[in-house]
This record gives C-alpha cells, sequence and structure tokens, in this order.
C-alpha cells in the first residue's frame, strides 16, 4: 500500500476539524474536549519531533517543558483568581488571565530553561543524553512536588478557564479552535523549518556531525536552537494543557509523561510532519476506548509499540507511504 | 619561493608510551600535491586531525595562509578554508546527493541561520552544489539518495562536497581507499587538474596514484618525517627503502 503522505496529511487534518464539528451538531462536548486533547498532545510532540525527528536527540525529558508551560499558566492565573502579586523581586504582577499574554511567558520561560538545560546536556549523546534530560525533568517534578505555595503535590486548580479577547473559552468548541489553530500554524513552521536551510544542516547533524563541522558548521550551535525552539513549543503546548483541564499538578513533569511524548512519535512516523499527530490521535483514542474497558489499557499500547518499531519502522505514516521514515 | 598555504610546525603528539607525531614540520604550497605515505600506524590519521582540528597536539602549530590557525575549532578551520576528505565516507547518507552538496554550500556561506527559506529553493545554495556535483560527475545522480550510491560514487560525493567549500587546500584522507582499478584511475585524473585551483595534502594507501601524481612526497615513520622530496628522490632514498618500501621498490 503506498499513498501520498500530503494526501494522509490532508486527511488527518481535516479529520481532526471535523470530528468536534460533528459532535457540536449532536451535542457531544466530551469528544470535542478528547479531540483538543490529541491535538495540545500533538502539539507537545511536534515540539519534541523538532530534536528527536530532524535533531536525533532522544530527550526523555520534554515533560519539563511541558510542565513548565502548565505552571506558567498554573501560577499566573492563580495569582490572577487570588488577587494576589507574584513578586520576583525586580518584578511583580498581579497575573494574568489572558492567554496569548500567559503563552508568551510558557514559551519564553520554556525557550530559557531549554537553553541552559541544552548547554549543559548536549555535549552528551546517546544514552547519557537521555539520562541527563530525564534527570532535570525529575528535579523540577519533585521541586513542584514540594512546592507548597502553589499547592504542591495536590496541584492548582484554576476555577475559571483562561481569555482570549472575543471567544468565550468555557464553551468547547471555541477553545478546541484556538487549539487547532495554534496545531496548523506551529505544523506549518516545523514544514518551514524542516525544508530551510536550518532544517538542512540540523538533518545532517543527526546523520554525521563529522560532516556538519568539515564543512564549517557547529552542530552544538545548530542542536541547541533546535533544543530552544522544541521547549518553546512544548511549553506552549503544557500551558494549553492546563488550560484543558483547568488544573496543573507536579504530574505534568513526571517522566511518564515524557515517554509518551516519544511514544507518540513513533507510532505516527519519526520525523514526519504528521507523525506526531497520527500518534496523538492514535493515542487519545486507544486511551478512551480501551481505557474504558480495562485500567490495564497501556498493555495494548505496548503490544502496538512493538510492533510498530519491530515491522513499521516508519510508523504508521511509514506503513501508509511505504517509505521509511529517519533513522535516530 | 612563494609562502606555503598550510604548514605545520613541530607538531608533537603522544599517546601515552605511544610518540604518535614526533616533530612534524611539513608545508603544503600553492599549486602542487603533496603525499603523505607511511606504513600503518605510522601516525598519518592522527596527523590529520592535529591539522584539521579534533585533535590538539602537545606542541607545534598549524598556519594557513600565513595564520596560525591552531587555536581554531574543526568547524572554524573548515571556515578559514580547509577542505577535508574522510577514509570512511561521513555523508548524510539519507539525503539526496544534492541536499548533501547543498550542505557543502551552506558551509561555504557560513550561515545555516535560515528558517524561513527553501533550502533547495535557493539557487546560490543549488548552483554552487550542482557545480561540484558536475566536476566530478555525479549531476545525473543529483536525487538520488546517498545510501544507495555505490561506494565510488560516494567518494565522488565527498569530494564534491569539499569542492563547494572552495577551499585554500585540500585534506584528503585516501580518496582512492576502495575505489577499484578503473574508479582509481578517474579519481587520478581528476586530482591531477584539482592541485590548479588549490593545492591538495594527499594522504594515500595507493602507491600508483602517489608517484602519478605527487610533486612532493613525505613519508612518515612512528611518527616523523623521515624524508620528503620527488617521486624519484623518495625512490632512491635508502632509508625510506629500508623503512617503509622494503621489497615493493
Amino acid at each position: 500500500m503506498k499513498l501520498n503522505e500530503r494526501a494522509i496529511n490532508t486527511v488527518v487534518l481535516l479529520g481532526l476539524l471535523a470530528l468536534p464539528l460533528y459532535a457540536l451538531v449532536v451535542d457531544e462536548p466530551f469528544t470535542i474536549t478528547l479531540v483538543t486533547r490529541a491535538v495540545i498532545l500533538a502539539l507537545a510532540a511536534v515540539g519534541l519531533n523538532i530534536v528527536l525527528g530532524i535533531g536525533g536527540l532522544v530527550s526523555f525529558g520534554h515533560a519539563l517543558f511541558f510542565g513548565i508551560g502548565g505552571y506558567a499558566m498554573g501560577i499566573l492565573a492563580y495569582h490572577a483568581q487570588t488577587y494576589t502579586t507574584l513578586n520576583l523581586g525586580f518584578f511583580s504582577t498581579g497575573g494574568t488571565k489572558l492567554m496569548p499574554v500567559i503563552w508568551l511567558v510558557a514559551m519564553t520561560v520554556s525557550a530559557i530553561v531549554a537553553y541552559v538545560i541544552g548547554k549543559l546536556t548536549l555535549r552528551t549523546s546517546g544514552v547519557y543524553f537521555i539520562m541527563i534530560t530525564l534527570a532535570f525533568a525529575q528535579m523540577f517534578y519533585y521541586f513542584t512536588i514540594s512546592w507548597a505555595q502553589y499547592g504542591g503535590e495536590d496541584g492548582l486548580s484554576i476555577y475559571i478557564r483562561n481569555d482570549f479577547p472575543g471567544l468565550n473559552t468555557l464553551v468547547p468548541i471555541q477553545f478546541f479552535a484556538i487549539c487547532f489553530v495554534i496545531l496548523c500554524s506551529v505544523l506549518f513552521l516545523y514544514a518551514r523549518l524542516q525544508a530551510s536551510p536550518f532544517g538542512l544542516a540540523l538533518n545532517a547533524t543527526r546523520q554525521s556531525a563529522t560532516r556538519v563541522e568539515a564543512v564549517g558548521l557547529d552542530p552544538m550551535k545548530l542542536k541547541l536552537l533546535a533544543f530552544v525552539i522544541s521547549g518553546a513549543v512544548t511549553g506552549l503546548a503544557g500551558a494549553l494543557f492546563a488550560d484543558l483541564n483547568r488544573f496543573v499538578s507536579p504530574t505534568m513533569f513526571s517522566w511518564q509523561l515524557s515517554g509518551e511524548l516519544i511514544v507518540l512519535i513513533i507510532i505516527g512516523g519519526v520525523g514526519r510532519l504528521m507523525g506526531p499527530v497520527i500518534g496523538a490521535c492514535v493515542f487519545v483514542a486507544l486511551e478512551h476506548f480501551l481505557g474504558g474497558l480495562t485500567s490495564f489499557w497501556h498493555i495494548y499500547l505496548g503490544v502496538i509499540l512493538l510492533c510498530i518499531v519491530l515491522f513499521a519502522r516508519g510508523g504508521i505514516l511509514g506503513l501508509l507511504t511505504g517509505k521509511e521514515g529517519a533513522h535516530v | 619561493m612563494s609562502d606555503p598555504i598550510l604548514a605545520t610546525h613541530g607538531l608533537s603528539k603522544r599517546f601515552g608510551a605511544l610518540q604518535a607525531t614526533d616533530d612534524v614540520s611539513i608545508d603544503l604550497r600553492a599549486g602542487e600535491i603533496h603525499a603523505i605515505i607511511g606504513p600503518n600506524g605510522a601516525g598519518k590519521s592522527t596527523l590529520i586531525k592535529q591539522i584539521c582540528g579534533g585533535l590538539v597536539p602537545d606542541a607545534g602549530t598549524v598556519s594557513l595562509l600565513g595564520r596560525d590557525i591552531s587555536g581554531l575549532s574543526t568547524g572554524a578551520r573548515a571556515q578559514a578554508g580547509l577542505g577535508r576528505t574522510f577514509q570512511i565516507s561521513e555523508l548524510a547518507m539519507e539525503d539526496t546527493v544534492l541536499e548533501n552538496a547543498v550542505l557543502g554550500a551552506l558551509g561555504a556561506r557560513a550561515s545555516p541561520w535560515s528558517f524561513w527559506t527553501r533550502a533547495l529553493g535557493r539557487t546560490d545554495l543549488t548552483e554552487r552544489a550542482k557545480s561540484g556535483l558536475d566536476r566530478v560527475g555525479l549531476l545525473d545522480q543529483q536525487d538520488m539518495i546517498v545510501a544507495n550510491l555505490s561506494h565510488g560514487q560516494r567518494r565522488q560525493l565527498e569530494v564534491a562536497v569539499s569542492l563547494t567549500l572552495s577551499p585554500k587546500a585540500f585534506i584528503m584522507d585516501e580518496p582512492m581507499a576502495g575505489l577499484g582499478a578503473e574508479g582509481s584511475k578517474t579519481m587520478t585524473s581528476f586530482l591531477d587538474g584539482l592541485r590548479e585551483e588549490a593545492p591538495i595534502l594527499l594522504v594515500e594507501h595507493d602507491m600508483d596514484a602517489v608517484f602519478a601524481l605527487a610533486d612532493r612526497i613525505s613519508v612518515l615513520v612512528y611518527g616523523r618525517i623521515i624524508a620528503t622530496g620527488t617521486a624519484d628522490q623518495i625512490r632512491n632514498d635508502a632509508q625510506v627503502r629500508e623503512a617503509y618500501l622494503g621489497e615493493e621498490a
């Protein structure tokens, strides 16, 4: 079976748009929320795909940025809803409920953290890189557990979803629309990035850093920038995820989530534009349908993952298009 | 005599008890091919790594066009004008031939920090890449995935990528390795013409190629240069015959 990848991508995106619209017509708001969840997880995984798929860096700590995005939203909204001041020493604010501001903060903080961690970890490779990224995410996980000011282990509840000018974000379809537009924009940016000179050089770095050095480019700088962009995108997804649940807790930093993001990409197709999106749809569908039947649904996810790793290295997209994807 | 393009001054490198590079001073002049030969383990690869970066010498310096480049990173040395090809092909195997050459062109422009343009839509990059491919005869294969190329074609691509850099000096580590008689001949005649563009420091095991091409030959044994001279001088050098060429000569 060989299908055109572009056609598959279009069908998947249209399906992702049509399902919530259908749910709206038949009045099934829960389905809209479910698809929104898939869209947000997809966004987080698209972020990871920049470093994992193009750059070949297996970050096992991307939940870190997801969590930072979540807490950026949580902390800003918490201060806004309790009318307290957030004092950072050099700067104090009463928090905000405005989504665009929250997104900007989530992305900026994620990018800064990604820069620092990238500087420290990108010298390593292989299993060491995996372990160090995991270690950083775990540090944040345990830090937030003991961060009593913001709920510690219990997390923070945000009673009312944050605002977006002109929209009522509490209406599921409207919040879905926000997330869907963001996902499409980021996918567009990803496609441009992948085809750009930067993408070409980053892709070559994954395959032969020696070659990239020999033509006079610095693989470290390429990887670092990719890590920063990647962290910012996943951070944005984290802020949206927290807004979807109106709740943020240390589990957003958990290593299980880091693992799930990798799994999503592998299921869909590593390094492919829509790989993370397809993976996220499959993941959320399994979680919903199988999760309703048995609480051990991860076993089935494991079986699927095993089959893909053994028999379909290019993921679902690789299977459909007959082309293997990038090798990490 | 004009100043050398590339020169090393007293390079030394020791690994534990092994003196891998011992006070090596060689130079590469405009328009010449300078071959470095020596038995296995003589320290040829170690020497190349010190010249191109990646291995810091214990003592000594490397200069390119009179400028000391010893303190520069591998990437910065490439920017400064060292065009290197590898003994074992270092290419982006999943990418097309053209993409690999465009990577070289990107290196020549020193700017991968472009996120919005399409790399393959940039004529400044593709023209440069294609002219490199054309010169080694790979233009017709430009859309092939490198992993599907023959061994010989990959060697040609290595050279093409370094051509896109328009280097001041080529450092070639066994470009003939595994080429076979016919391929070796083609590569020999190609390198023959290339020396006019930029001089070549050539490490090679194929003695036919070395004696056919090299203006000068340096013989490296146990990390030390024991002789430098023309092909005839080297052939007739008693020390060289004893240490290296043995009954071959």
